[in-house]
């Protein structure tokens, strides 16, 4: 593998800019990394190679004339396959959109753009990011570089998996209740969550409305600090993206926790955690507090009914949400029909749509029925507000509070297909950041039997410099993770 | 008791575009979309393209504060939109952004009422903000036609949906509410009433000691009277053969003027309102409604008045004007050149409106320009032209748009006042009707019958007082020879 895949996005950024690599040589070296792994791990649906190159020479060729580039120029990046991009098909790993090409780029992509990075290919996921395992893909499961027999995490999975097999520097992905961070935890990257408005969500191809934020995912918290900072935003195509001024993430890559007091409840350290993922984090708690963190545990009393209101929530949106997808302006349609509307909707949804997403829609469907509302969707509804209540609460003695991303450890592929239930309490630890609004961020703090393991920290909403802050230090202070990648 | 006693109950469900809008509820696209080739005024946005978020039109919401207030309605400080989810072809994301008034949603506005005549009100239920769907067409009927074409043009356009309380008692009456409610959008500024398919709506109907029927695709006013006076006849004659009115949702065809049940009870849509999670909340504050009543314009009410006072027209005529704020506007620009206002009145109230009933036209869609109706009147008190040949100028006027004059050369229509001629023309009528003549010296009343055919004769263009008079002399004549 070539050396120049390994730099962090600032390196990289210094490097093309001073001609020191130019951003063609770097680009080829990423597809080379793809043809050489991709096929073992499967992280992409589609790749924009020609398009790549052809911008990477352009960005070279600027630089040679001393002409302006954005800051980020030639960076490679993956973008998950529900994020928009003008005239890259976007298909949400779903047979419905396989054909869709979007018209216009998501805000994000036109901040990237912006900035000069280049977007390599659109990443694997979770049939409209309705999974943890990225095994219900239209288009195949993706595989986790550390152990291909085993999931990468999902929803994004192939964003985390090009991200810690190298094929590209950093990835977007999008997190309705886990979906960037549990992938992150289980490849062995760093995965934020932003705060609820934070990054603009025109351009993401809605599953559940009011709990997804699009998410960075990188190597380094560093890296992962820069991202954001060139993706977040007030966005006026997003009238739930918050206009009021944002910390420069960069700035607060500082190693200091000193008289940061961390909480950690331990209800996201239930039984069902695996016990090796319960020490590592505990150990990397220690190692906080070590640094001049103090740390309490605490009982959040509303964390039973957090996984129940979560996917009572997000079920019930995507029902609505998916409605759309009929066949009759775009998307799939089944060929030589001559059915009413109505008939000819239900068909190609029955065969545009895979198991889990009509799953969900059902279940979404009926928690919105009337006679239903008020015992699912409203009692949903106010469980989260009293979830959001008990969390700022506790964020007024609490600058962090800190537990494992996942409970378990990546687990085989096909193990959780058969059974969604088990597959839904993976998502226990993260979804309270979403139903919350709050920033939650996932970093690497530990290996088991070459798995990684990952630590999740939260803070009050936009106050992602604290996690910066704390997760940067955590980071520098673990130091490197018996880690080795099998592709 | 008999059927035709039982007692009506008439509520209202008005969609009502605001048609001054540049753009759509939700999106930039244009909203004056009528003139336009189908499916070219879209966007990602209106169209639901996937990853596209809707961004409310902040005028619309000044808009319905408006006509929240001229409805003495409660506005609500913070108001909510809410999907109402349902399959339908003309909805590009199956799911319309509405409001709703139960699980926890908020409308704009609730509780106000209009008043009618004779100290009759309709309470307005609630008042609330919507887009309005896409357009179907269909060949020949809803039943029957083979397929079906959509227009998105329409789709996202901001509509305003205002519920009465079942106030109304008749057909006449749910009329006289929807004339009262288009005139005083109208003079808000917030809609043209006369646009095709601005107004439209739903009615629920029900008579004494039955259920509530619903009758849905009502697309304009003149059709809200056919379609009620259908299904009333319609569950008089059920209640007539002891049937039961069962409660359904029924469709107006207006082709051939009936109501077609589109589905009974038991398959009652279930829309499953629920927080429109990509909007936030509007606030409305008491400044910003203090601003609209401040900007408020005046009202039907205070332009009646008005037109009394300052013109010294009728009543009923100052009514009849201000029901339609084009024409009362027509009325006080003709009134600047015209001094005699009571007669202009009953020229536009009495006679262009009935043209226009007859030629189904709007006021704006005519050609008639205020300066011409001047010119018109002018020409009969100056006795160029008779008020029969007036009533035939106007209908030209409004179809043509020519002045007075041009019509009245290229027709030839001016007054015959050539008392040679019509005298030749008297003596030829005397001499074709023998019977009439003789009638005439004994009876007064058969002299008219002799005008009238000088009048044929001339084809209307006879100076009817000097056609008179001369009938009157040549019969002198006659007697004297006798």
């Amino acid at each position: 593998m070539s050396d120049i895949l390994e730099l962090s996005v600032s390196e990289l950024a210094r490097k093309i800019r001073s001609q020191e690599v130019s951003a063609e040589e770097y680009v080829s070296a990423c597809y080379d990394r793809i043809r050489k792994v991709e096929r073992k791990i499967h992280a992409f649906i589609t790749l924009t190679e020609e398009l790549a190159l052809e911008k990477a020479c352009a960005i070279d060729s600027k630089i040679r004339q001393n002409q302006q580039v954005g800051s980020l120029a030639g960076i490679a990046i993956a973008v998950k396959d529900n994020i928009c991009t003008k005239g890259i098909r976007t298909t949400c790993a779903s047979k419905m959109l396989e054909d869709f090409v979007p018209p216009y780029d998501a805000t994000v992509v036109e901040r990237l753009k912006a900035e000069d990075v280049i977007i390599l290919g659109k990443s694997n996921l979770d049939e409209f990011a309705m999974g943890s395992s990225t095994e219900h893909s239209r288009f195949g499961p993706t595989f986790n570089p550390y152990d291909p027999r085993r999931v990468p995490g999902g929803s994004s999975g192939g964003s985390a998996a090009s991200v810690a097999a190298y094929e590209v520097t950093v990835a977007l992905g999008s997190d309705t209740g886990g979906s960037v961070r549990c992938p992150a935890s289980f490849c062995g990257v760093v995965g934020l969550k932003p705060t609820y408005g934070l990054i603009s969500r025109y351009g993401l191809i809605a599953y559940a409305n009011s709990l997804e934020q699009i998410s960075p995912i990188a190597r380094t918290v560093a890296d992962i600090a820069i991202l954001t900072d060139c993706i977040s935003g007030h966005d006026r195509r997003d009238s739930t993206s918050v206009n009021q001024d944002r910390p420069i993430l960069r700035n607060h890559l500082i190693q200091n926790v000193a008289g940061m007091r961390i909480g950690v409840p331990e209800g996201l350290f239930g039984k069902g955690t695996d016990k090796t993922v319960s020490k590592s984090v505990w150990d990397a708690i220690i190692k906080l507090e070590e640094l001049g963190a103090t740390y309490t545990e605490i009982k959040l009393e509303t964390l039973d009914y957090a996984l129940a209101s979560y996917y009572i929530i997000a079920m019930s949106e995507a029902s609505s949400n998916l409605a759309r997808y009929d066949g009759l302006r775009y998307g799939f349609r089944l060929k030589d029909q001559d059915n009413d509307w109505s008939t000819a909707f239900s068909r190609n949804r029955k065969a545009g749509f895979g198991p889990e997403v009509k799953r969900r829609i059902i279940l979404g469907t009926f928690a919105l029925s009337a006679g239903y509302y008020d015992q699912y969707y409203l009692k949903a509804q106010r469980v989260r507000t009293l979830i959001r209540d008990e969390l700022t609460k506790a964020f007024k003695n609490f600058e962090l509070l800190v537990s494992p991303t996942m409970p378990i450890l990546p687990f085989r592929i096909k193990e959780k297909l058969l059974d969604p239930l088990e597959m839904y309490m993976c998502d226990v630890d993260t979804v309270i950041a979403n139903l919350a609004g709050i920033p939650a961020i996932s970093i690497p703090c530990a290996s088991s039997r070459g798995l990684p393991i990952g630590i999740q920290l939260m803070a009050p909403a936009f106050r992602e410099d604290l996690l910066i802050k704390a997760a940067y230090t955590l980071e520098q202070n673990i130091g490197r993770l018996d880690l080795k990648l099998k592709v | 008791m008999q059927s035709t006693d039982l007692k009506v109950k008439i509520g209202l469900e008005v969609h009502c575009q605001l048609t001054h809008l540049k753009t759509k509820l939700f999106c930039s696209c244009s909203a004056d979309y009528r003139k336009s080739e189908p499916n070219t005024h879209l966007c990602p946005v209106c169209m639901g393209v996937p990853g596209t978020l809707p961004v409310l039109n902040c005028k619309a919401v000044d808009d319905a504060v408006l006509i929240a207030l001229a409805m003495n309605t409660q506005i609500s400080h913070k108001t909510l939109f809410y999907r109402k989810n349902y399959f339908y072809p003309d909805m590009p994301k199956n799911f319309q952004i509405s409001q709703y008034d139960r699980a926890g949603g908020i409308p704009i506005a609730k509780s106000g009422f209009i008043a009618l005549d004779q100290g009759k009100t309709v309470r307005i239920s609630r008042l609330q903000l919507e887009e309005d769907p896409g357009k179907l067409s269909y060949e020949g009927t809803i039943e029957t036609s083979r397929s079906a074409l959509v227009d998105y043009n329409r789709a996202g356009v901001a509509l305003v949906e205002i519920v009465t309380e079942p106030d109304m008692n008749s057909p006449r009456e749910a009329r006289i509410f929807l004339q009262k409610l288009r005139s005083n959008l109208e003079h808000l500024g917030v809609s043209s009433g006369d646009l095709e398919g601005s107004m439209r709506c739903d009615a629920n109907i029900s008579i004494e000691g039955g259920t509530r029927v619903e009758v849905k695709n009502i697309s304009s006013f003149k059709e809200v009277e056919r379609a009620l006076n259908f299904e009333i006849t319609r569950q008089r004659n059920l209640v007539r053969k002891g049937l039961r009115v069962g409660r359904e949702t029924r469709h107006w065809d207006e082709m051939r003027r009936i109501t077609i049940s589109l589905r009974v009870k038991e398959e009652e849509e279930d829309y499953r309102y629920f927080p429109e999670p990509d909007l936030v909340p509007v606030l409305i504050t008491n400044q910003k409604i203090e601003l609209q009543k401040a900007s408020m314009p005046e009202l039907p009410e205070s332009h009646r008045e008005r037109l009394m006072t300052q013109y010294g027209i009728s009543p009923q005529n100052a009514e009849t004007l201000t029901e339609n704020k084009a024409l009362a506007e027509f009325f006080e620009e003709c009134a600047k050149n015209y001094d005699r206002p009571d007669l202009l009145s009953n020229w536009l109230v009495g006679d262009l409106l009935s043209y226009l009933y007859e030629m189904d036209l709007e006021l704006k869609e005519s050609k008639i320009a205020p300066e011409n109706m001047v010119k018109m009147l002018k020409l009969i008190d100056d006795g160029t032209i008779s008020g029969k040949i007036a009533k035939e100028i106007l209908k030209k006027m409004l179809v043509t748009g020519k002045s007075p004059k041009e019509i009245v050369e290229e027709e030839e229509m001016r007054k015959i006042s050539d008392r040679e001629y019509l005298q030749q023309l008297t003596e030829r009528v005397f001499a074709s009707n023998p019977k009439a003549v003789e009638d005439a010296l004994k009876d007064e009343k058969a002299i008219r019958f002799l005008v009238g055919q000088l009048m044929k004769e001339t084809k209307g263009k006879a100076d009817p007082q000097l056609a008179n008079s001369l009938v009157l002399e040549r019969l002198k004549a006659v007697q004297a020879k006798a």
